[in-house]
C-alpha cells in the first residue's frame, strides 16, 4: 500500500529514541497517522512541527497497520504564528479539534480546505474574534458531516425563518425569540453570524462555541472518551479575557 | 540458546544500551572495548561515575547541575543579577553559557508543556521561577525556549504568569543564524525573521 498527499501536522508523538509518530489531516485521505523514521532528529524535528504543511508520501504493507511516512516540508505559517500567544491558543485549539473531531482514514476535503484556509488566517491577521468564529464555523461542519448537523434553518416550534435566536438542546434545531422566550434557560444562545452574514462579536463566538461544543461533546467526544480538548477551553478562555470590543 | 558471556557482562550491556544513541549491538562493542581497557578507562570511569552520582546535584535556585547549590553561576558576584533567562533544559543552559555573549543568571524549567506527554505547569519549574522573580532584584526576564510550538507554547503561558510582576519580559529573536543562506532557510525561518526586520547600525 502506498500513497502521496498533501497534510498538515496535528500531533507529533516521540516514539522511541529518535523516531515519531505523526498524525495529519491530508487532503484526499482524512486524517492519518504513521511513524516517520528519525522524525525526532535535529533535522526532522522543525519539519515536524504541528500547522506545518508537508507533501506526504504513506507507505505500509497492510492498509489497516500504522504504515510509515517520508516527509518534504511544503510550507510553513509558523513564521508568523509562534511569536503570538493568541495566534498559538487559536492554532492549538483549531488543531486539536480537527484531531478529536473526525475520522481516521476517511477522506474530507472541505475539512482540510478548511483548515489550511484557518491556519492562514490566523497567520495573516490579528483577529481573534474572526479566527473564533471561522473554527465555530468548521465545528459546525464537522457535526454536519458526521450526522449530527444543527438545523439552523427554521424555527422548530414555529416554522419561520427570522429571528432565530435559540436552539434546542435535544434536537439541534433552530428556535425564533417568540417561541424560545419561556424556555430561554434551557436553551442554547445562536449567534447571529451562524445563520447571517453578519460580523460577529466576541460574545457571539464564545456562544458559538458553547453551541458546537455542547453538541460536540455528546455525540462525539463522550463516545470517544477523549472529553473536550484543552487547548479549545484555554482558546475560549482567552477570548474572554480579551477586551470587549467597541 | 548457549550463552557466550556471563550475566555481569549481560547486565553492563543492558545498562549501557539505555544511554542515548547506544542499541544493544554497540553497548556490546562498548563493554567489549570498556573491559579491554579495564585500568585506563573502565575504573577511572567507574570510579569518576560514583563521584559524580554522589557529588552533582540540581541547583536549588537555577536548576543547573552542579557540585554545590547554589551552583557556580548562581554564586558568582560578576554576573548580572537583574537578568534572568528561562530556558527549558540544562543542555541550553550550558549552550548559553558558552557563547559568553550573557552575563545574567539563569532558570532551567525541566521542559515544555506539552499536552500529548502529560506535561503541564506543575510539572514545570515555573512556580520557583514566580518567586524568584517577585524578590524584586530581577528586572528582565529573557525567556530563551526553542523555536518550536511546544517551546513558544511555554514561553507565552511564562509570560503570563509573570505579567503580574513588572519586570521587563522579552524573548530570543527567531531570524537567519550566524552564516546562514538565505536559499537554505525554511518557509518559517524567513517569515519570522522578515517580520523582526531592523535598521542597520553604524
Amino acid at each position: 500500500m502506498e500513497w502521496r498527499d498533501d497534510g498538515i501536522v496535528l500531533s507529533v508523538a516521540q516514539h522511541g529514541e529518535s523516531g515519531a509518530v505523526l498524525e495529519v489531516m491530508t487532503r484526499s485521505h482524512g486524517r492519518a497517522r504513521g511513524y516517520v523514521r528519525g522524525g525526532n532528529s535535529r533535522k526532522q524535528r522543525p519539519v515536524l512541527q504541528p500547522g506545518n504543511h508537508l507533501a506526504l508520501v504513506w507507505r505500509s504493507r497492510l492498509a489497516e497497520s500504522l504504515g510509515q511516512f517520508t516527509v518534504d516540508p511544503a510550507r510553513s505559517p509558523l513564521g508568523a504564528i509562534l511569536s503570538s500567544g493568541g495566534k498559538l491558543k487559536a492554532m492549538a485549539c483549531l488543531l486539536s479539534v480537527v484531531a478529536t473531531s473526525t475520522a481516521e482514514g476517511e477522506p474530507q476535503t472541505p475539512v482540510y480546505d478548511s483548515l489550511s484556509a484557518i491556519l492562514d488566517l490566523i497567520a495573516d491577521t490579528q483577529d481573534p474574534v474572526g479566527w473564533a468564529a471561522a473554527v465555530v464555523r468548521l465545528e459546525a461542519a464537522l457535526l454536519a458531516h458526521l450526522g449530527y448537523g444543527l438545523d439552523l434553518a427554521v424555527c422548530a416550534a414555529t416554522g419561520r425563518e427570522d429571528n432565530l435566536v435559540y436552539v434546542s438542546p435535544k434536537t439541534g434545531r433552530a428556535v425564533s425569540r417568540s417561541a424560545g422566550d419561556p424556555w430561554k434557560e434551557k436553551l442554547l444562545p445562536l449567534p447571529a453570524f451562524l445563520t447571517q452574514q453578519t460580523a460577529p462579536s466576541q460574545d457571539q463566538v464564545i456562544d458559538g462555541f458553547a453551541l458546537t461544543g455542547y453538541f460536540l461533546e455528546r455525540q462525539i467526544w463522550v463516545a470517544r472518551r477523549s472529553g473536550a480538548p484543552d487547548a479549545r477551553a484555554r482558546f475560549v478562555d482567552y477570548l474572554r479575557q480579551l477586551a470587549p470590543q467597541k | 540458546m548457549p550463552r557466550s558471556h556471563s550475566t555481569d557482562i549481560d547486565g553492563l550491556i543492558q545498562l549501557l544500551a539505555k544511554l542515548p544513541g547506544l542499541g544493544p549491538r554497540s553497548a556490546k562493542r562498548a563493554a567489549l572495548d570498556l573491559l579491554k581497557k579495564r585500568e585506563s578507562v573502565m575504573r577511572p570511569l567507574a570510579r569518576t561515575l560514583e563521584a559524580v552520582a554522589t557529588s552533582v546535584d540540581f541547583c536549588a535556585q537555577c536548576g543547573n547541575l552542579d557540585t554545590v547549590s547554589p551552583c557556580h553561576i548562581c554564586s558568582d558576584p560578576r554576573r548580572d543579577a537583574g537578568t534572568l533567562c528561562v530556558v527549558e533544559d540544562v543542555a541550553d543552559l550550558w549552550a548559553l553559557d558558552r557563547s559568553e555573549g550573557y552575563k545574567g543568571l539563569y532558570h532551567v524549567l525541566g521542559g515544555t508543556l506539552s499536552a500529548l506527554d502529560g506535561v503541564g505547569p506543575d510539572d514545570l519549574r515555573i512556580a520557583s521561577l514566580v518567586t524568584r522573580v517577585s524578590e524584586g532584584t530581577v528586572q528582565e526576564v529573557i525567556l530563551a525556549l526553542n523555536a518550536t510550538v511546544e517551546g513558544q507554547t511555554t514561553s507565552h503561558y511564562v509570560a503570563d504568569m509573570l505579567s503580574e510582576t513588572q519586570v521587563q519580559i522579552t524573548a530570543l529573536a527567531h531570524g537567519v543564524p550566524v552564516g546562514g543562506e538565505l536559499d537554505y532557510l525554511d518557509d518559517g525561518t524567513l517569515t519570522a525573521a522578515l517580520n523582526s526586520r531592523r535598521g542597520l547600525e553604524d
